[in-house]
């Protein structure tokens, strides 16, 4: 109890989940009036502490003292009795309830018993003031953006004259603009003397807003330094586990790029006596897929797009200018209304899904969790879906088929399962989208379109599908990357399309293809 | 139209297609448009509005009560037991049949929450052993003759409203029904129990984590969808003056039919007690024209009922799809 500043003090904190240690004897401390930055790879621990804290999971042993008082949460709500409010990454909030409802659900004003909606709607402008907004706190939650959901979960939050707060991968849905409304919003609170523990993958925004930055590898506490005095490659190296790296930065000239030693390199083998529609990549001259002047009225008005096999093609833009929008066309999600496509020279107007996948085109979706994943199939199942879903009911796979095929594609690109029988939902986000993207492969597809295919998942899992996606293109298969991280784009992709306000704007390649030439070409077309 | 508007789109449409019913029925049948009908309206439809506000609930919580008609069916016989075999007063029988309704609810609920098994299954079991056991209480139907139930409760505390030549006369049972839907409109809307059922419903994980007690939302609901079958078993046997066990069969889909005409979202979250009250009054007004019409068959009456629940259903699919 040396320090008065310390806010929270987490003594030795572990839980086990079966013989998996979670957490193991974690130490950590939150100063007040301070932005404390939790890191780590999927599987560090992150979200177990988080729940821990918050609650919404018994901890084994270990202790937390929040002002020096012993603090013991059974439940989200005894958290908040405490001042430990958290934000979670999916916004938890009532759709079909006002803002104003939302910020106050739970806690209302009571007057004679009954609550006072009139309390309501003054504490929620308050509380939405407070974080300098502007909004009518009488809109229906359901129908904001992502981006004010998220200050209204935040508003909820402090409502609760909360001396903690938690935000889980806050900004993983603002665009750069929101994304600078909120650091504005942090840095206000913490001047208002909270401690923030702030939960992100983005190493920009990590060293834009914390005082301090802890990082978490496998359930232990690895380290914890002062942002201004913790560079970029040391924190990559301490969160990839490169021990002796951590004290030798000069050895490794990108943090970012740099080979993960002790990981085997993913080379990734297809299954392909059952696939055989070989791509044959090099024969077929020319291009796999165009786009031309496509539009879908209220989703995009006018893509152009051309992916040869054997390359890979950005889809860059902000969040809302229409790349979602053009995958769903291209997997026959949406119609084309005006304009055509075309797929290995033949006209190509996909009227679903099915139809797309038929024709060789596969898409793993933007939000995993709703879109992609089967929660409670087994990580086995998930990898066949697809497959058996193109051969359809009557042609069913053998178990050992399937078996065969499941092994092999989760040796290759590496994904960590006790084994394929688990259910996916057990499995870390990474390794869940390489289940993903191992479902696609294993229908040996012409073309991938990947959307946001690293949102969510840690440094060393965004490598591994940055080096799957180079083998795959070397077998020659088309990859559309649709990613809002630019790094990532621009290393694997030749050529990048830029999308502004639901039309293509430019098309990047070569020289020119640098990220400062995508963020110009964002931010200057139109 | 704006999204707060189209939430309240199925109770506008309940609401002028119940003005629009009303309407042609007095421009189609002579003496439609009286006192008289509104009055028997009211109180045909009195048991039906009780058992439909407690469904609301479980419905808006996003579960399913199928309990509703047997203990209806129990409440009722019970009473009659209670008063004609056992010389209890009318009063004191109808308290203990609320409370052991209220009870039924909520060992359903528990059996529910702490097992965690679905809702379903659970009030499917609670249908069954509530309807063996009003057959056990007695197997047949019991008439009440007990002075205080035809003379107190039944004359003397109807309303007599200075309409027409004699009055109307308005049972206690209406004012009962009135009032349950009153109440059941203030919990749900100005209590915080009441907002963490709509919470619930609409979205179950995020109560969760915003800190609302769901336990209590999901128990409540089951412990108040009893208690409220059970007063609209005692309203039921008021209106017939008897206790039968074999009564309101499958009662609780008509109960849940009013709750869907009425506007409120079968998966939870949207809705409300007033649109149900409105529900059962569209229910009530169309087998009224369809007794006007004299030659149809009643039966009619559950054509278009069906007919209409699948047309809300569908204008509902239409909003949430609006919605997304």
């Amino acid at each position: 109890m040396s320090d008065s500043q310390s806010l929270l003090r987490i003594r030795s904190l572990s839980k086990r989940y079966g013989r998996l240690a979670a957490l193991d004897a974690v130490d950590l401390d939150v100063a007040r009036g301070s932005i404390h930055a939790l890191m780590g790879e999927n599987g560090a621990g992150k979200s177990t502490l988080i729940k821990c804290l918050t609650g919404a999971v018994r901890r084994d042993s270990g202790e937390f003292l929040l002002d020096g008082r012993v603090c013991n949460p059974a439940s989200p709500r005894d958290a908040e009795g405490f001042g430990v409010s958290t934000v979670f990454q999916e916004i938890n909030l009532i759709p079909h309830m006002s803002i104003a409802e939302n910020i106050t659900l739970g806690r209302e004003s009571l007057r004679a018993g009954m609550i006072d909606r009139k309390a309501a709607r003054r504490r929620a402008t308050d509380a939405v003031a407070r974080l300098g907004l502007s909004i009518d706190v009488s809109h229906e939650v359901g129908s904001c953006s992502i981006a004010v959901q998220q200050l209204v979960a935040i508003a909820r939050a402090l409502d609760v004259r909360a001396k903690l707060l938690i935000l889980d991968e806050p900004t993983s849905s603002l665009d750069r603009a929101e994304t600078s409304q909120l650091f504005d919003i942090l840095l206000r609170l913490r001047a208002d003397g909270l401690g923030i523990i702030y939960v992100t993958h983005f190493l920009d925004q990590v060293y834009a807003v914390s005082d301090q930055i802890t990082v978490l590898r496998d359930g232990k506490h690895v380290t914890t330094r002062a942002a201004s005095d913790f560079p970029r490659l040391e924190l990559v190296a301490a969160m990839l586990g490169r021990t002796t790296g951590s004290t030798s930065p000069s050895k490794q000239p990108d943090a970012s790029l740099a080979a993960v030693p002790g990981r085997a390199a993913a080379s990734v083998t297809r299954p392909s006596p059952d696939t055989t529609p070989s791509i044959g990549a090099e024969q077929h001259q020319g291009e796999l897929l165009r786009v031309r002047g496509v539009s879908h009225s209220g989703s995009i008005e006018h893509a152009d797009l051309s992916v040869a096999p054997g390359e890979a093609v950005g889809l860059a833009g902000l969040l809302g200018s229409g790349r979602t929008e053009v995958a769903k066309i291209m997997f026959g999600v949406d119609r084309v209304e005006t304009g055509s496509m075309s797929l290995c020279g033949t006209l190509y107007f996909p009227r679903s899904p099915r139809d797309a996948i038929a024709r060789g085109v596969a898409l793993t979706p933007e939000s995993r969790k709703t879109e992609g994943v089967v929660p409670n199939l087994s990580v086995r199942d998930n990898i066949v879906l697809a497959l058996q879903a193109r051969r359809g009911v009557w042609r069913s796979l053998s178990l050992r088929r399937r078996q065969e095929i499941a092994a092999g594609l989760i040796a290759s690109l590496g994904i960590k399962a006790t084994s394929a029988d688990v259910p996916i939902a057990s499995l870390s986000g990474g390794n869940q989208q390489k289940a993903l993207l191992a479902r696609w492969i294993a229908t040996g597809p012409r073309l991938l379109i990947l959307d946001e295919p690293t949102r969510g998942i840690d440094v060393g899992a965004k490598q591994e599908i940055e080096r799957l996606i180079a083998s795959l293109i070397k077998q020659g298969m088309g990859v559309v990357l649709i990613s809002s991280e630019l790094p990532e784009v621009v290393r694997s992709c030749s050529r990048v399309f830029i999308l502004r306000d639901r039309r293509t704007v430019s098309e990047l390649a070569g020289e020119s293809l640098t990220e400062e030439r995508v963020m110009e070409a964002i931010a200057t077309h139109g | 139209m704006t999204r707060v508007a189209r939430r309240h789109v199925p109770i506008l449409t309940t609401f002028t297609l119940l003005i629009a019913t009303f309407l042609a029925g007095s421009a189609a049948y002579t003496n439609f448009a009286s006192v008289g009908v509104v009055r028997n309206l009211l109180v045909d439809n009195a048991f039906l509005a009780v058992a439909a506000v407690g469904a609301t609930f479980v419905i808006l919580s996003g579960a399913i009560d199928l309990s509703v008609g047997s203990v209806m069916a129990c409440t009722s016989i019970g009473v009659a037991a209670l008063i004609e075999h056992h010389a209890v007063h009318p009063l004191a029988a109808i308290t203990i049949a609320l409370a052991a309704g209220g009870l039924f609810g909520l060992v359903q609920g528990l059996i529910i929450e702490l097992l965690r098994l679905p809702p379903f299954l659970v009030t499917l079991a609670g249908m069954f052993f509530a309807r063996g056991a009003a057959f056990l209480i007695h197997p047949q139907s019991i008439g009440i003759k007990h002075p205080f139930v035809a003379d107190v409760l039944n004359d003397q505390l109807s309303l007599v409203l200075p309409l027409g030549d004699r009055g109307i006369s308005v049972p206690i049972t209406v004012d009962v029904a009135i009032f349950a839907i009153a109440v059941a409109a203030v919990v749900l809307r100005s209590t915080r129990f009441g907002r963490s059922v709509y919470a619930v419903g609409d979205d179950e994980n995020s109560a969760l984590l915003m800190g609302l007690n769901i336990r209590a939302a999901r128990l409540g609901v089951f412990a108040i969808s009893g208690f409220y079958s059970a007063l609209a078993g005692v309203v039921f046997t008021l209106y017939q003056q008897s206790g039968d066990p074999a009564a309101c069969k499958g009662f609780e889909l008509d109960a849940i039919a009013a709750v869907v005409i009425g506007g409120t979202l079968l998966r939870g979250g949207v809705g409300s007690v007033l649109g149900t009250g409105l529900g059962v009054l569209l229910l009530g007004l169309i087998q009224t024209i369809i007794t006007f019409q004299g030659n149809l068959s009643s039966w009619w009456t559950r054509i278009v009922i069906g007919l209409l629940v699948l047309a809300f259903v569908a204008l509902q699919g239409q909003i949430a799809k609006q919605d997304r």
